[in-house]
C-alpha cells in the first residue's frame, strides 16, 4: 500500500499490520481487515497518535464515528483531543430523537442516523471511519452534521481505496488518510 | 441507579450523564442511553480511567469488546493498558475464519463471532460492554474466549441491571 505520509516511520508498520482478505464479502472484493492492526498494540497506538497529532489543538469539539469500525478509532481520538464522541448509527439503534440520512449502496440504499441533540450549530467536527471506498457513508455523515449547522473540518480514515473516487464525493470536504490501497 | 465504588467522586458525574429513554426499543423497557455520557469529555474520560486504574498492571493482554457499544469503551481501555483489542461481532461481519457462539435472546437466538488466531491460549482477557442485562451476550463472549484457551479475568460494564440477574451466568 502507498502511504499518505512517506516520511512518517510509523506508517510502514501500520500498513503491514492490516490483513487483506480476498472475496469478502463477495467474490471480487479485496477486503481490508483492520482487526489485525488492533492486535498489534504498538501499531494501533501509532494509528491513533497520527490522527491525534493532526487534530489536537484545532478547536475540534466533535468526533463523529461511523458504526461500527468508526467506533474503534473514533473514541480514543476524541478522548485524546478532548472532544465529544458522536456515534453515527444504522437505523433504530439510537434511542432518542434522531435525524436520518439515506445513502446509496452498490445495490440499494441504507440509512444513517444521529441524535439531534448530540451536536450544536457552530461546532467543529471530524468524521472517522476505518476505510473510505465510494464515499457514500462519509457523505451521508457530512450531510447529517451540516444539516444542524456543524462545520465538518475533515474526514479521516485509516485506508482509502482511491480507484473508487470517494474523495470526490465529499462535497468539497477534505479527506485525510494514512494509507492508500490500489 | 446505585453506584458501585460509591466513594469514588467521579461516579456521580458519570451516572448523571447517562440518559434513560423510556419505552425503547419497545414499551416497558427503560433504555440506558450511554451516548449522552460520550458527549461529556470529562465524564467519558473518567469512565475509561476507572476501568484502566482497575486493570492496568494485571498482565491482561486482551480486551474483547462486544459490538457495537463495547467497542466505544473497550478500545480506549485496551490502548491504555497496553492490550490488544478483539472485536466480538454479529455474524458475517468478520472477514477471516471465525468461531461462533449462539446465545438466547428474549425471543429467539443470536450469535457472536470472534476471529480465530486473535487470541492465544493462556492469554488473560477482559470482556467489555456498555451494559449487562440478562448476561447472555457476556456469557457467549466468555465462552468464545475460553474455547480458544484464554482466561477471562473479568467482565466489565458501565451499567448493570441487577434485577435481570446477569451475574448468575458467571
Amino acid at each position: 500500500m502507498a502511504s499518505q505520509d512517506e516520511q512518517d516511520p510509523r506508517i510502514s508498520n501500520i500498513s503491514s499490520a492490516i490483513r487483506v482478505i480476498p472475496d469478502f464479502p463477495k467474490p471480487g472484493i479485496i477486503f481490508q481487515d483492520i482487526t489485525t492492526l488492533l492486535l498489534d498494540t504498538k501499531a494501533f497506538r501509532d494509528t491513533i497518535d497520527l490522527f491525534v497529532e493532526r487534530y489536537r489543538g484545532k478547536d475540534i469539539s466533535v468526533v463523529a464515528g461511523i458504526e461500527a469500525r468508526g467506533f474503534i478509532f473514533g473514541p480514543p481520538i476524541a478522548l485524546a483531543i478532548g472532544a465529544k464522541f458522536v456515534p453515527m448509527r444504522k437505523p433504530n439503534k439510537l434511542p432518542g430523537e434522531v435525524l436520518s440520512e439515506e445513502y446509496s449502496l452498490e445495490y440499494g440504499k441504507d440509512t444513517m442516523e444521529m441524535h439531534v441533540d448530540a451536536v450544536k450549530a457552530g461546532e467543529r467536527a471530524l468524521i472517522i471511519d476505518d476505510l473510505v471506498a465510494t464515499g457514500g457513508t462519509l457523505s451521508a455523515a457530512i450531510r447529517l452534521l451540516e444539516c444542524v449547522g456543524v462545520h465538518v473540518v475533515e474526514c479521516a480514515c485509516v485506508i482509502e481505496l482511491p480507484e473508487l473516487k470517494g474523495r470526490e464525493r465529499l462535497g468539497g470536504k477534505p479527506l485525510f488518510v494514512l494509507l492508500s490501497s490500489t | 441507579m446505585s453506584a458501585y465504588r460509591d466513594k469514588d467522586p467521579r461516579i456521580h458525574g458519570i451516572q448523571s450523564k447517562i440518559r434513560v429513554v423510556p419505552n425503547f426499543p419497545k414499551p416497558g423497557i427503560m433504555f440506558q442511553d450511554i451516548t449522552t455520557l460520550l458527549l461529556d469529555p470529562k465524564a467519558f474520560k473518567d469512565t475509561v480511567d476507572l476501568f484502566v486504574e482497575r486493570y492496568k498492571g494485571k498482565n491482561i493482554s486482551v480486551v474483547a469488546g462486544i459490538e457495537a457499544r463495547g467497542f466505544i469503551f473497550g478500545t480506549p481501555i485496551a490502548l491504555e493498558i497496553g492490550a490488544k483489542f478483539v472485536p466480538l461481532r454479529k455474524p458475517n461481519k468478520l472477514p477471516g475464519k471465525v468461531i461462533s457462539e449462539e446465545y438466547e435472546l428474549e425471543y429467539g437466538r443470536d450469535c457472536l463471532e470472534m476471529h480465530l488466531g486473535a487470541v492465544e491460549p493462556g492469554e488473560r482477557a477482559l470482556v467489555v460492554d456498555d451494559l449487562i442485562a440478562t448476561g447472555g451476550t457476556l456469557c457467549a463472549a466468555m465462552k468464545l474466549l475460553e474455547r480458544v484457551g484464554a482466561e477471562v479475568v473479568e467482565c466489565a460494564c458501565v451499567i448493570e441491571l441487577p434485577d435481570l440477574k446477569g451475574r448468575r451466568c458467571f
